[in-house]
């Protein structure tokens, strides 16, 4: 039988992943239970090394490359010592060339392919797919990276969570690293903007991973594919859908509607309701082309859907991408015989599934468009 | 002439006028759906700010010329990430300033249609919406500040390569008013 993965979370180095993992460690060891440091990386810091101190450590492996002598994780000795427990630090580390395996997390697999439990450790900008979307926050890349499904196949996933201000009291007590360091670390990485924006990825990606194993677990009925299609709107909480048109003003409602996306943390698509048979053309054509555009740059999905009816076109989109949120553009004022009509965001409500709010932008005073 | 006459006399002009009324309300939907040819003026900017002597000078042309102002903000994306990655840090600086723009467009009855370009360098972000789109006119804002917005040499490409109009607004040392996400501000 294999064993059981839990990796403790972090938005950066120094919240405390090490600390925990080996408190928790301890705490197996007094239950009873066999644990052994397959690897453990004290980054020069005092307690860490002191809460190791009880713990049986296997010792490192001592690889060449290039003429320079490297410490690995020895995965044959902990193989064979077999631990219950294991705690192997750094699930994102690159192994040095003459390890059986390039990545850290390889050797984990192993590790829990031998039936031994494993405790591991890893920061929220070594996730593969959030790899980008981090260096586009902090301005920093990490070469590290592990792919998402790792995460995926945790038992347990722990965010060891700290705020920003912690952090960096930390940093200047020297508790993360070395004293030479701390003014270079706080003039680039760890700045308050930065891990603000990195500990809600953080936050947001366990919360992901919570709602993903749940989803697993309650829909027992169906292919993979299927039950997690039916549970679309529960796995992603919000979602936004913003109604635009080829036009500009179009540009300013994706805008407020992006800006709500932020602030939710939540998807956003844009919805063209395309009448049948129009061409797409001339200008039509390019504000197509900016709107597509725009929300390449904004990260957000550009749909066009053909329909002779706004409002069922609308519907079947919002179902489909189980929307929880409409933004629609004040429309112009109605004139002539549509003035009987009801309301679009009226019938959008009677259409749309029950849950799913709609909200109007309103439009600028002034001159827009031509 | 007898009432039943003269009860389809009103029914036939009240068909008369009610098909009128709903022949010019279709008429207005599709005109108000299609966008319709205009002519444009670039106003391409970096940076959380731009000079207000050159937005002035964009929305004055473009109120004159009856032309639409489109306010571009250059994104210069790092090498190490794909051109075309979604960069919301910089979406995040871009909207405000859009946001203000147009504000200030709206209240002077010009019509904007914004966009935000991606490119290696603020020159090659320029040169992909210069190659994307079409202009009547470039309005660009020169800068004293060395590191900060177009450099010299941009705009001597600009002027060679540009299939429209350069404008290049020398900065007034004397003025030095800016407009931001928050409003305007005047630099001391």
């Amino acid at each position: 039988m294999a064993g059981r993965l839990k990796v403790f979370i972090g938005m950066a180095a120094g919240v405390g992943k090490t600390y925990r993992m080996l408190q928790e460690g301890h705490a197996e060891q007094e239950a009873g239970r066999d644990v052994a440091i397959g690897y453990m990386e004290p980054h020069k810091r005092p307690e860490t090394s002191a809460l190791a101190e009880g713990l049986e450590a296997i010792p490192r492996r001592r690889l060449t490359y290039r003429g320079t002598d490297l410490e690995e994780m020895d995965l044959p000795a902990l193989l064979a010592r077999a631990p219950e427990l294991a705690l192997i630090d750094e699930l994102a580390h690159t192994n040095a060339p003459g390890a059986e395996h390039e990545k850290r997390y390889e050797d984990v697999r192993d590790v829990l392919a031998a039936g031994i439990d494993v405790f591991s450790t890893v920061n929220v900008q070594h996730l593969e797919s959030l790899n980008d979307q981090v260096t586009e926050l902090t301005g920093t890349r990490v070469r590290e990276t592990i792919p998402d499904a790792v995460l995926g196949e945790a038992d347990e996933v722990v965010l060891i969570d700290l705020t920003p201000e912690a952090l960096i009291e930390r940093l200047r007590a020297g508790k993360v690293y070395p004293g030479e360091n701390i003014e270079a670390a706080l003039g680039n990485f760890f700045t308050v903007e930065n891990l603000l924006a990195l500990r809600e990825v953080a936050l947001r990606q366990v919360a992901q991973e919570v709602e993903a194993k749940r989803l697993v677990v309650e829909a027992p009925l169906g292919t993979r594919t299927e039950r997690v299609a039916a549970e679309v709107p529960k796995a992603v909480g919000e979602r936004l859908l913003a109604l635009v048109r080829p036009q500009p003003s179009s540009q300013r409602l994706v805008r407020r509607a992006w800006r709500s996306s932020q602030r939710l943390g939540a998807p956003l698509d844009l919805l063209w309701v395309k009448p049948p048979g129009q061409p797409i053309e001339g200008e039509v054509e390019r504000q197509v082309t900016a709107l597509r555009h725009l929300a390449s740059v904004l990260g957000a999905t550009f749909l066009i859907e053909e329909s002779d009816n706004l409002v069922d076109g609308v519907a079947r989109v919002a179902r489909e991408r189980g929307t929880t949120y409409i933004m629609v553009g004040e429309s112009e004022p109605p004139r002539g015989l549509a003035r009987l009509r009801e309301p679009l965001p009226q019938r959008l409500m009677r259409a749309t599934p029950a849950g799913v709010d709609v909200r109007i932008v309103a439009r600028r005073e002034g001159r827009e468009e031509r | 002439m007898t009432v039943e006459h003269l009860l389809i006399a009103v029914a036939l002009v009240a068909g008369l006028i009610g098909g009128y009324l709903i022949a010019r309300s279709r008429l207005r939907g599709r005109r108000s759906e299609r966008p319709q040819a205009i002519h444009q003026i670039l106003l391409p900017f970096t940076g959380t700010e731009i000079s207000r002597r050159a937005l002035d000078a964009a929305l004055r042309l473009a109120r004159a010329e009856e032309a639409t102002l489109m306010p571009a903000y250059l994104a210069a994306v790092p090498k190490r990430l794909p051109l075309d990655c979604a960069i919301p840090a910089e979406a995040a600086k871009a909207m405000p300033m859009l946001e203000a723009i147009e504000q200030r467009a709206a209240s002077q009855d010009v019509s904007v249609d914004s966009r935000i370009e991606r490119g290696r360098s603020y020159r090659h972000a320029l040169e992909r919406l210069l190659s994307r789109e079409s202009f009547d006119r470039v309005v660009v804002p020169a800068t004293a500040e060395a590191g900060a917005g177009f450099s010299g040499d941009d705009l001597v490409w600009l002027l060679e390569k540009a299939p429209a109009e350069v404008l290049i607004l020398r900065p007034d040392p004397e003025d030095r008013r800016f407009v931001t996400a928050n409003g305007s501000r005047a630099a001391v």
